[in-house]
């Protein structure tokens, strides 16, 4: 976008903030991240039930009497954790995204 | 009456009133009664949250149902708490960069028509009235337990707090509230658990084995399928449980007690580090209950299981511990009732009445009256409510509570953040169709006809055979949504649709008057 365009009577609408290149990255990156994670969280969090309800795989013992029905449990606790720090870590990239698109208008 | 606990039990509500008297004083206009002026710190917001969720519900109704039935009932706990990624991912920043004081404002940030305003309020009301005779049937039972009152009268003390709380002290009390019962929630189960894992000689292994021969189901309580024998009821549970949360109003309401998307963010991350915690100690808690206090002794208190975890610290520290877990359980129910009863209260006054009646021109001492007049009237129908109810498990209520969220608010809240072409047609489908059709399954479901007298509420075969509607009412809510959108002749709003793609993914709002 040239700078010359940058006029205030174009700044202020959001069509143009939609047609910019950087929201354009940040709506991209956003959903590079987010659809993909998404998919995985429900498909690992549906899988426990599913398991428990349609086959016996999960009653066979991990250690002593634990079994993998557990274990498992276990690591939906680990993945919400896990995903909540990579979304964390993800969302600082899409502030300075934001950032971008707020200081090209002006704005800040 | 147990002196201790009675003792206990005064010190939780004169804190608390104390609070409130402060609150109060602060609560001036209704963006402080709404949302505390939206100025919590992530870090307050995140244990708000945290004292918002893990209700009686978790605390009671969780250590009940893992008592009673082993790995079934910890299926709660996972789905309660994995629901956050969905909140975190799909719907926390996008809501508070669009709302302003209740969910129904998000929706119409997109689509200004006072119908769907109206809608959006009755869904609020709906489902805190369902999720809020949960916690008064444990109320009720808790201090029957404890104090030895009639479950009447119980109810009726909890009712007058959560109503006082709220009347006076608005969200800065019921955030307090709910920020001092979540530490002193996760101390008393810390110390319980602590105690359990103490007897099974800090070993999980040990645990186990002494697990399997426990109870009266031996080995079966170490495996699933104990109590969800079907699997579709199985995941119609699970699916209710993991989108409920994303779509309890009572729950999206305090991403608008922070001032932006970012403070939002965090303090999800640090409710669901707080939750995440609390729930693996379910696990003691249950676990704990069904060894050291017995199945026998546990249903006999009561059926469902609700007090078991009481029940447990009694079996561990005698009076005394039994009378703090108890008074924590207690300050526990008082924080996440006053949350219900703002909620609802807020939708009413902001959007019902100031919105559609007063067409936005209400004042501000005229909104806050009518807040107030709402949450007296929210309190005396679910206390109504709560009186019949009690035979049911707490936990269980809340997970109808998530899956009438789940089918009446999600839909709508997704197509709204995310699908250019949704309109006004399909939010009101969405939001028809998810709370009728959920209510309504409830509603012929075993757990109000059962064939048994005395099982269930009526006598009767149930139409629907599974407990919980979350598979089908879900999915009919999205499809309402869907074909409501399709079929109507109206256009997609793509002007409307960029400032909404615009605002819930920066923040940037162009016309500060939103």
């Amino acid at each position: 976008m040239e700078a010359e365009e940058m006029n205030k009577s174009f700044e202020n609408d959001y069509n143009s903030i939609v047609q910019s290149a950087s929201f354009q990255t940040l709506l991209s990156e956003k959903k590079k991240f987010i659809i993909p994670f998404t998919i995985f969280f429900f498909c690992f969090y549906f899988a426990l039930p599913i398991l428990t309800s349609y086959s016996k795989v999960l009653n066979t013992k991990f250690i002593g009497e634990i079994t993998w029905a557990w274990v498992f449990a276990f690591l939906q606790f680990i993945m919400t954790w896990g995903l909540c720090m990579l979304y964390s870590k993800k969302a600082a990239k899409f502030d300075d995204l934001t950032k971008q698109i707020k200081s090209e208008r002006g704005m800040e | 009456m147990n002196t201790p606990a009675f003792l206990m039990f005064l010190a939780i509500v004169f804190v608390t009133l104390i609070i409130t008297y402060y609150a109060s004083k602060k609560t001036k206009n209704a963006s402080e009664f709404y949302t505390a002026g939206g100025g919590l710190t992530g870090w307050q917001n995140g244990l708000a949250i945290a004292g918002d969720y893990m209700s009686a519900a978790s605390f009671l109704g969780i250590a009940g149902a893992v008592a009673l039935t082993g790995f079934d009932g910890f299926f709660y706990s996972i789905g309660f708490l994995v629901a956050y990624l969905v909140v975190l991912y799909l719907v926390a920043e996008p809501l508070r960069n669009l709302g302003k004081y209740t969910f129904a404002d998000m929706i119409a940030a997109r689509f200004n028509a006072k119908k769907i305003r109206g809608f959006a309020a009755m869904n609020t009301v709906a489902i805190s009235i369902f999720y809020m005779i949960a916690q008064l049937v444990g109320a009720g039972a808790l201090i029957k337990l404890l104090l030895g009152l009639e479950y009447t009268t119980s109810v009726l003390i909890v009712g007058v707090l959560m109503t006082v709380y709220v009347i006076f002290g608005g969200m800065h009390a019921t955030s307090w509230v709910q920020i001092i019962k979540a530490i002193l929630l996760m101390g008393g189960t810390l110390a319980i658990s602590i105690i359990v894992f103490a007897k099974f000689n800090f070993s999980v292994t040990d645990m186990f084995a002494q697990m399997k021969t426990a109870t009266p189901l031996k080995n079966a309580f170490l495996n699933p399928g104990v109590k969800y024998k079907d699997g579709i009821d199985t995941l119609s549970l699970n699916m209710g449980l993991v989108l409920g949360t994303a779509g309890l109003p009572h729950i999206l309401v305090r991403f608008f007690t922070v001032k932006d998307a970012k403070t939002a963010r965090s303090s999800v991350v640090y409710a669901t580090w707080i939750i995440g915690i609390f729930y693996v100690m379910t696990i003691f808690l249950g676990f704990g209950a069904a060894a050291f206090v017995g199945t026998d002794k546990i249903v006999a208190a009561n059926p469902a299981g609700n007090m078991a975890a009481p029940l447990l610290a009694k079996a561990l520290g005698g009076n005394m511990l039994f009378a703090f877990i108890s008074a924590v359980a207690f300050a526990t129910i008082l924080a996440v009732v006053a949350g219900l009863v703002l909620t609802a209260a807020s939708a009413f006054a902001h959007d019902f009445y100031n919105e559609i009646l007063k067409k936005g021109k209400a004042t501000e001492k005229q909104q806050v009256n009518m807040a107030r007049w709402a949450a007296i009237g929210v309190s005396v129908l679910s206390i109504i409510l709560a009186l019949g109810a009690q035979t049911l498990n707490v936990a269980f209520l809340v997970s109808l509570a998530f899956a009438v969220a789940a089918s009446a608010n999600l839909p709508v809240i997704i197509y709204t953040i995310y699908w250019k072409r949704f309109n006004t047609t399909g939010a009101v489908w969405a939001m028809i169709i998810g709370l009728i059709s959920s209510v309504g399954l409830v509603i012929f479901s075993p757990n109000v006809f059962s064939p048994e007298a005395g099982a269930a509420i009526f006598v009767g075969e149930p139409l629907f055979p599974y407990t919980t509607p979350g598979i089908v009412s879900i999915p009919l809510g999205f499809i309402a949504g869907y074909l409501g959108t399709i079929f109507s002749r109206q256009r997609a709003d793509v002007k409307k649709y960029e400032e909404v793609l615009v605002k819930s993914n920066t923040g940037i709002s162009l016309s500060d008057n939103s």
